[in-house]
């Protein structure tokens, strides 16, 4: 029989449950505290590259009793696309996906105990996440290990636009991908002020694991453009690994500087690089201001290529530019203004609004812009210029403490 | 076993020998020393649902993704 996906998150959602609540009745003494109470409302706004994705975010995070913790997020992305995919290969379109997610956390002496459900829905994507970590504070307290598991379930679909217009899902197609994850990490006080961590996470996934929508280009000398268009194949299964190193120190006047660096590597040939640093400062009592850089690069996968030689030139075929080698900027800056509700001074004990912009460039070297194509006037298949993306990302959001 | 189970495997091994092995190690910033550690503006992630939709952002622009201490969820890059 076969499961279906409610039942599946919800069976996980019930064990994660009792397992936590199991280690509640099983504690003996308590130490250690749980993050406060909070609740954020944010709204998000990217635009760029023909893509605009918009929507709200909410997360409430409530502390029940001195060991236990819940918390739940809902949040949604509105998409209108008219990304360069979209402009060779369909049409503009508009999309609409939700995220769910709640999740416990104990607190049993030094041991953290974290466990959560994530449920993810779009017209053709449904996402469904378990997971399950546990924290150890040792060696007095400067030491926290955490080791993560995560399960996910996916399902793929395809729309495809009916006589009248309106987006049907197509009967003829349905896949599914498979996702676990593995994490390790360790976060290390240092000095009095230096603090330290270390990530490793290993995620594999199999399935469906490519766009139903994308096409790959291959040389067709008949066509007026040089190229003609096929179906993009990717391999069913996926392995990546990631380990990112991070440190955070505070200087001498009451602010502080953070790096990160990160390699990734996985099965299909990538190795990426990300490099971080950030920046934060208090400043005329009530704001603080952050500034942020990040770098990022990585190579291309095995079977990517811009332009294929010909028609199913290998057993994978990619074209999708987050498989390409490229390098991305981004400079970021955010401010945030703390302030007294003084009707609410009973119930509320800080609240903060933030703002925050973050500009992306990213530089493709083997991605070409390839709906300029003109071989009539000197722009042939595989001669066009190399795409670039420039796009913003806003942020505003409240926070509260209660 | 695949190599990253491996890893892990190997890595929580190590650190459960360590606490079960009772190290007697001594904090060398004591609990009263950590009064900058403490500071909101040392937390690594200070607004948690603005970190997790910037990461979100990356990891659906970008072939990299993990160690950065989310969950995950759906991709929204169909």
């Amino acid at each position: 029989m076969t499961m279906t996906r409610k039942s599946r998150l919800g069976q996980w959602a019930a064990a994660l449950l009792c397992a936590v609540v199991a280690l509640g009745h099983s504690s003996g003494a308590f130490a250690g505290v749980l993050a406060e109470d909070r609740a954020d409302a944010l709204y998000h706004r990217y635009q760029g590259g023909g893509v605009t994705i918009q929507g709200p975010s909410v997360l409430v995070r409530k502390k029940i009793g001195e060991n236990f913790a819940v918390n739940a997020n809902y949040y949604m992305d509105f998409v209108t696309s008219a990304s360069i995919d979209v402009k060779l290969s369909a049409s503009q379109y508009k999309e609409r996906r939700t995220q769910k997610s709640a999740g416990l956390e104990f607190l049993h002496g030094k041991s953290t105990y974290s466990a959560g459900v994530i449920d993810s829905r779009e017209s053709d994507y449904m996402a469904d996440t378990a997971y399950f970590s546990v924290s150890q504070d040792m060696f007095g307290d400067l030491t926290t290990v955490t080791l993560g598991y995560k399960r996910g379930w996916n399902d793929v679909f395809r729309n495809v636009k009916g006589a009248d217009g309106s987006k049907t899902r197509d009967p003829t197609f349905a896949d599914n991908v498979d996702t676990r994850g593995y994490s390790l990490g360790i976060s290390q006080i240092l000095t009095r002020n230096l603090i330290a961590g270390l990530n490793f996470e290993a995620i594999t996934d199999e399935g469906y694991l490519n766009s139903p929508y994308r096409s790959v280009r291959f040389v067709s000398p008949g066509d007026p453009r040089g190229f003609a268009l096929e179906r993009e194949i990717y391999p069913r299964t996926h392995t990546s690994s990631a380990v990112a190193l991070r440190g955070k120190y505070y200087l001498p006047y009451r602010a502080a500087i953070d790096t990160s660096y990160r390699f990734f590597t996985d099965t299909w040939g990538i190795n990426a690089h990300t490099l971080d640093v950030g920046y934060t400062h208090p400043a005329f009592r009530r704001w603080v201001f952050d500034g942020r850089l990040r770098y990022y690069r990585q190579n291309s996968a095995d079977f990517y290529s811009d332009l294929f030689p010909r028609q199913n030139f290998a057993n994978f075929l990619a074209r999708d530019k987050e498989l390409a080698t490229y390098n991305s900027f981004t400079v970021g800056v955010g401010a945030a203004y703390e302030f007294s509700v003084p009707w609410a001074a009973r119930w509320i004990q800080k609240s903060t609004l933030n703002a925050r912009i973050d500009h992306i460039t990213i530089n493709y070297d083997n991605f070409r812009d390839a709906t300029v194509t003109d071989p009539g006037n000197g722009i042939p298949a595989g001669g066009e210029p190399l795409y670039k993306l420039n796009a913003n990302v806003f942020q505003l959001f409240l926070s509260v403490w209660f | 076993m695949r190599a990253p189970a491996k890893v892990i495997l190997g890595l929580a091994t190590l650190a459960s020998l360590a606490v079960m092995s009772g190290c007697s190690i001594q904090p060398w910033v004591k609990p009263y020393e950590r009064e900058h550690l403490a500071d909101p503006i040392m937390a690594f992630d200070r607004n948690p649902v603005s970190t997790s939709y910037l990461d979100h952002v990356f990891e659906a622009r970008e072939g990299a993704r993990g160690a950065g201490g989310g969950a995950g969820g759906g991709c929204g890059c169909n």
